[in-house]
């Protein structure tokens, strides 16, 4: 399972040095390519190049984004967390929890938020400090934390917030069709890649996830900070929680089943190494898209879901292949290829 | 359990290639620790059957025991196979959507062939897990590519694969009624009172353990999985043997396809959704290192009868059966400090014994 | 891992398909809510325009049918209707859905059919609310919108076509049950969950109709299988245990139902206790076949999807606007009249038994 804390030996790995320089292109392809994509669905396709179909993919987009910033950072130190969806799941069941024992949404947000982090620290507690593998921990907390979002709301659905808060949630801007929460998302995203590409922190992370014991020589408090890491993932995905239930108006004990499959998705066409130690946000954000992207206009052509599903794994697969055997082809005058 | 957490040679016990000189005492050590962490799970176990018949002494009874070993059969099969995926250091997510595919081609055969021979129908379905088992390895063993994406996107491309078939033959349940009645008797056949399906999850746990500890090949899954690098140094073919890992993986998640279809008898492109979760808890809750390289495929089998048993009891003990996947949780994360914690000492106990040993 | 807790939902997987249909069906909007009630005048609210009962259905309507989830065998029936529908008014027909039966990609693809410019959408909702705002965009792109099978908050559609009333899937439970022990002796009841708003109805009124037209049948208890199989097949067999003079059991669910008659048909039971309620007749098909079962009821999704389909194509040409009272021609099967809020009702439930059971497949 690869994602060990120890990435170097597992499996033909290439050398360090040798992935982050291949990593910031990863990043361009995948952008490059979003933007050919979204060239010839715009020619090609009836009805992808409007404002409001721009609305309706952003829309859906946005939650996967939102949660893919922490995330990236987290798959960069070398480690993963899984139970982001759950998160999201039960942080929605305990708003509609909440919202009908009859708290104001203005005390909830924040009590919701804390939840959050109290199970990113679960995770981060369980990870750094007993040394458990982030893999297993974060499947153990996936079936947990989706569990609790059931036995907190069962099946049943909690509806009525105001409409001040669901129709803000599904505005757009002016006539644009941009929706209102890109702002708000576009902040997080310069935000997270400040700190991950022109801080010390930045440079912390990818030195933990190219070597944890050279990190930890060079000073790094790598404990900590992946505890932190953990933490505001949870924070964050409880506000993915938040915006998710008021986006579709419904509190649920299974909103967003599965959606760590397409965040995860989006940070691997991104460009970012499973291993650690490399990648981009630029790369994540566009690999989002371009899942966004590819799914909506496949529908407006109406290729069937099973189809789609086919195309999301395929591409996943190929997103993670590609660069191994490009690293493959470069390398293989210096190095002994891989049985 | 052998410890991935150190390099010391005494540390990679007797499931490693050699180690018959160094580790002896180690590996007498490490065995008994693994038949404390089983039977660990089995003490667990028969405390959940003793709180639950006292709140319900209906639960042993002999329908309802049957049934609880009917459910357990097919995730104990997908729980021997994953064992040994899981000790190379990898992990095959796929299953449930190999289950769905193999189970769905087993009842296409049978439907449009009614008189093929039930022997035929599992090996068909058990190859159709097998060709699945091999895409994955090919993709994770020739490319180089963490097990864990490449399954996560062919979870999703088998899936998809096996609605398109359903939708695009135009089958999309297969029913009680459409398959031939010699199928269907192997779902409710018995042996001297034991579900035949339980048998076969029997058989299977045996083999697998029996290959694992006695066949060379077999214990140079667990170096693999140990360390990846030293293993590869040391002349094992490590390409090839992830390689036939995930087929054999394939093959028996084909194998629980077909047992599927002969207890479930309604089959429809959703058969086995969801399954990889509960699979992959049962090895881990057996103690199977989610890094690799220790555990037994009998823990990963009492791992699936234990949660198989929760699932069953909740309901009996009063308790809504939404606590079920927080229970699973719950139970993943208390086996894998347990693990952390007995790995531990097992590394504390023979540090002590080397350094006596060197002075 | 995309898919790791939808186990929880199809645990009983091969049942999945009328189940999930029916956890939502006859109660409008199955939401918990705060505070009043939920705007039930809503589906009226196009009552302002006026409708035209003369109208001719254009040709070419785009037609879109976007179940709960695809390659659900119950809705794929519920499917042949609506296209069969659509073919005679000389529309197209169109089915999109998702693979995983969720509010949010169901809304996805409503997104896409606005995009589209779909005339009509015909929907079961995974979710009362949470397709809400995406229906209204689409209404306010011209769609019109009916529900079947899950209704959302009438509110955010024009039509609900509902399959059947409380009162007909008791009623039609009771007497079937009669008719085969003799309209006496004791019966159980194996429900779904303990809290599902939908059974509790149906068997409160069950209740009632037994007790005022067959004195003589007693319903001795009621015991929740919820929608699993293996639970639903222990309470079968705890059932007989504790009544021993029990003549038959009432399974208002079809995941109960073909438990309990797999249970029956393997026990000394089989054709002794009388075993009916609602079952697909793929799944039961088996147990007719055997004798364990004799007669079970569910109604016609194909005949939902047609009226579904005529519904939405009298809304698209004005002949009706969804206000109670206004009344369309549904093809074969004849006038339908507009009910409170927006509500059609299919008519009673079909009684399957040897006699016609191979006439159906779903």
């Amino acid at each position: 399972m690869t994602v060990d804390t120890a990435p170097a030996p597992a499996a033909p790995a290439p050398a360090a040095p040798a992935r982050r320089g291949r990593t910031l292109p990863a990043g361009s392809v995948i952008t490059t390519f979003l933007v050919l994509f979204l060239v010839v669905a715009a020619f090609s396709v009836e009805g992808f190049a409007s404002t409001r179909n721009a609305g309706f993919l952003l829309l859906d987009v946005v939650v996967i984004a939102l949660i893919a910033l922490p995330l990236t950072l987290i798959v960069v130190t070398g480690e993963i967390d899984l139970s982001v969806a759950s998160t999201v799941g039960l942080c929605s069941a305990v708003m509609g929890r909440l919202w009908v024992a009859g708290l104001p949404l203005e005390a909830i947000v924040p009590l919701v938020l804390v939840l959050g982090g109290v199970l990113g620290a679960v995770n981060g507690f369980l990870v750094t400090r007993l040394g458990l593998p982030s893999l297993a921990v974060t499947i153990g907390t996936l079936a947990l934390y989706r569990g609790l979002a059931f036995v907190v709301l069962g099946d049943q659905a909690v509806a009525d917030f105001p409409r001040a808060w669901t129709t803000w949630a599904i505005s757009s801007i002016g006539s644009t069709g941009i929706p209102t929460v890109v702002v708000p998302l576009l902040v997080l995203v310069v935000l997270t890649g400040v700190v991950l590409h022109a801080t010390p922190i930045g440079r912390s992370l990818y030195a933990m996830g190219n070597s944890e014991d050279a990190a930890r020589f060079s000073g790094i408090d790598v404990a900590r900070t992946k505890l932190w890491l953990f933490v505001v993932t949870g924070v964050v995905s409880a506000l993915g929680g938040v915006y998710w239930t008021l986006r579709y108006g419904s509190a649920r004990a299974d909103n967003a089943t599965g959606l760590e499959l397409q965040v995860i998705a989006a940070i691997l066409l991104g460009g970012v190494s499973i291993f650690g130690g490399s990648g981009g946000l630029l790369g994540v954000i566009a690999g989002a898209l371009l899942l966004g992207s590819v799914r909506n206009a496949l529908q407006l052509v109406n290729v069937p879901s099973d189809v789609l599903n086919i195309v999301t794994g395929v591409l996943l697969i190929t997103a993670v292949v590609a660069p191994q055997v490009a690293a493959r082809v470069k390398g293989r005058r210096r190095r002994r290829p891989a049985s | 359990m052998s410890a991935p957490v150190t390099g010391t040679p005494a540390a990679l016990p007797e499931e490693l290639a050699a180690p018959e000189r160094t580790g002896h005492r180690g590996s007498a050590l490490v065995h008994r620790l693994f038949v404390v962490r089983e039977l660990g799970i089995l003490a667990a176990l028969v405390l959940l059957v003793v709180v639950t018949v006292v709140a319900n002494p209906r639960f042993l009874s002999g329908q309802n025991v049957r049934d609880l070993l009917l459910s357990a059969a097919i995730l104990t099969v997908l729980a021997a196979g994953q064992t040994m995926v899981i000790v190379t250091r990898n992990v095959d997510l796929s299953v449930g959507s190999v289950l769905g595919l193999s189970a769905y081609a087993t009842g296409t055969l049978l439907v449009v062939a009614p008189g093929t021979p039930v022997v035929v129908a599992v090996l068909a379905g058990t190859a159709v897990g097998a060709v699945c088992g091999l895409l994955n390895g090919l993709v994770v063993a020739a490319a180089g590519v963490p097990s864990l994406v490449v399954t996560l996107g062919t979870l999703y491309a088998f899936r998809g694969l096996d609605s398109l078939w359903a939708s695009s033959a135009d089958r999309l349940q297969i029913n009680a009624a459409d398959l031939p009645s010699g199928f269907k008797a192997l779902g409710g056949a018995r042996l001297l009172g034991v579900p035949v399906l339980f048998l076969v999850a029997v058989a299977v746990v045996l083999l697998v353990g029996w290959y694992l500890r006695t066949f060379r090949s077999g214990r140079e899954l667990y170096g693999i999985g140990s360390a990846p690098e030293a293993a590869r140094l040391s002349g094992i073919p490590v390409g090839r043997r992830v390689l036939t890992a995930f087929v054999v993986n394939g093959a028996l998640a084909g194998l629980a396809g077909v047992l599927y279809a002969a207890r479930f008898q309604t089959l429809d492109t959703t058969a086995g959704t969801g399954q990889e979760l509960f699979v992959v808890a049962a090895a881990v809750v057996g103690g199977v290192a989610i890094f690799g390289g220790s555990g037994s495929v009998y823990g990963a089998a009492l791992g699936a009868l234990l949660l198989t048993t929760i699932g069953t009891a909740l309901p009996q003990l009063g308790l809504d059966p939404f606590w079920r996947d927080a229970a699973v949780g719950a139970l993943i994360l208390a086996a894998i400090a347990l693990d952390r914690a007995l790995q531990l000492r097992l590394a504390a106990r023979l540090r002590g014994r080397n350094a006596r040993r060197d002075r | 891992m995309s898919l790791f807790l939808t186990s929880r939902r199809v645990r009983g997987g091969l049942t999945g398909l009328a189940v999930a249909a029916m956890v939502l069906t006859t109660a409008a909007c199955g939401g918990t809510t705060r505070g009043e009630d939920e705007g039930s005048s809503g589906g009226n609210d196009a009552a302002g325009a006026s409708a035209d009962p003369d109208a001719e259905i254009p040709a070419d309507l785009a037609i879109a049918f976007l179940p709960k989830q695809l390659n659900n065998p119950y809705f794929d029936v519920a499917a042949t209707g609506s296209e069969r529908a659509v073919g005679e008014i000389d529309g197209e027909f169109s089915q999109v859905g998702p693979s995983e039966a969720s509010a949010s990609s169901q809304v996805s693809y409503i997104n896409t059919l606005t995009q589209q410019g779909a005339d009509v959408i015909l929907t079961s909702a995974n979710d009362p609310n949470a397709i809400c705002s995406a229906l209204d965009q689409a209404r306010s792109g011209g769609a019109s919108v009916v529900t079947f099978d899950s209704d959302t908050d009438p509110a955010c559609r024009d039509l609900f076509i509902n399959q059947a009333t409380a009162e007909g899937i008791a009623q039609t439970q009771i007497d079937t049950m009669a008719e085969q022990i003799g309209g006496a002796g004791q019966v159980a009841i194996l429900s779904a969950t303990a809290n599902a708003t939908n059974q509790n109805t149906w068997i409160e009124l069950m209740t009632e109709y037994a007790a005022q037209e067959y004195p003589d049948m007693e319903i001795v208890t009621t015991v929740y299988g919820d929608d699993e199989d293996e639970k639903s097949f222990q309470e079968t067999q705890g059932l007989l245990q504790t009544y021993p003079d029990l003549k038959g059991i009432i399974s208002p669910t079809t995941v109960g139902i073909s438990a309990a008659a797999r249970y029956l048909s393997g026990s000394e039971y089989k054709g002794r206790v009388a075993l009916t309620g609602l079952g697909t007749p793929n799944q039961m098909r088996e147990f007719v076949q055997d004798g364990t079962v004799t007669a079970f009821a569910l109604w016609n999704p194909e005949d939902l999807g047609y009226l579904a389909a005529y519904a939405g194509a009298a809304l698209a040409a004005g002949q009706i606007t969804g206000a109670e009272g206004e009344t369309f021609e549904a093809g074969d099967l004849g006038e339908y009249e507009v009910g409170a809020d927006g509500v059609v009702v299919l008519g009673e439930p079909t009684v399957f038994d040897a006699e016609n059971i191979d006439d159906f497949d779903f």
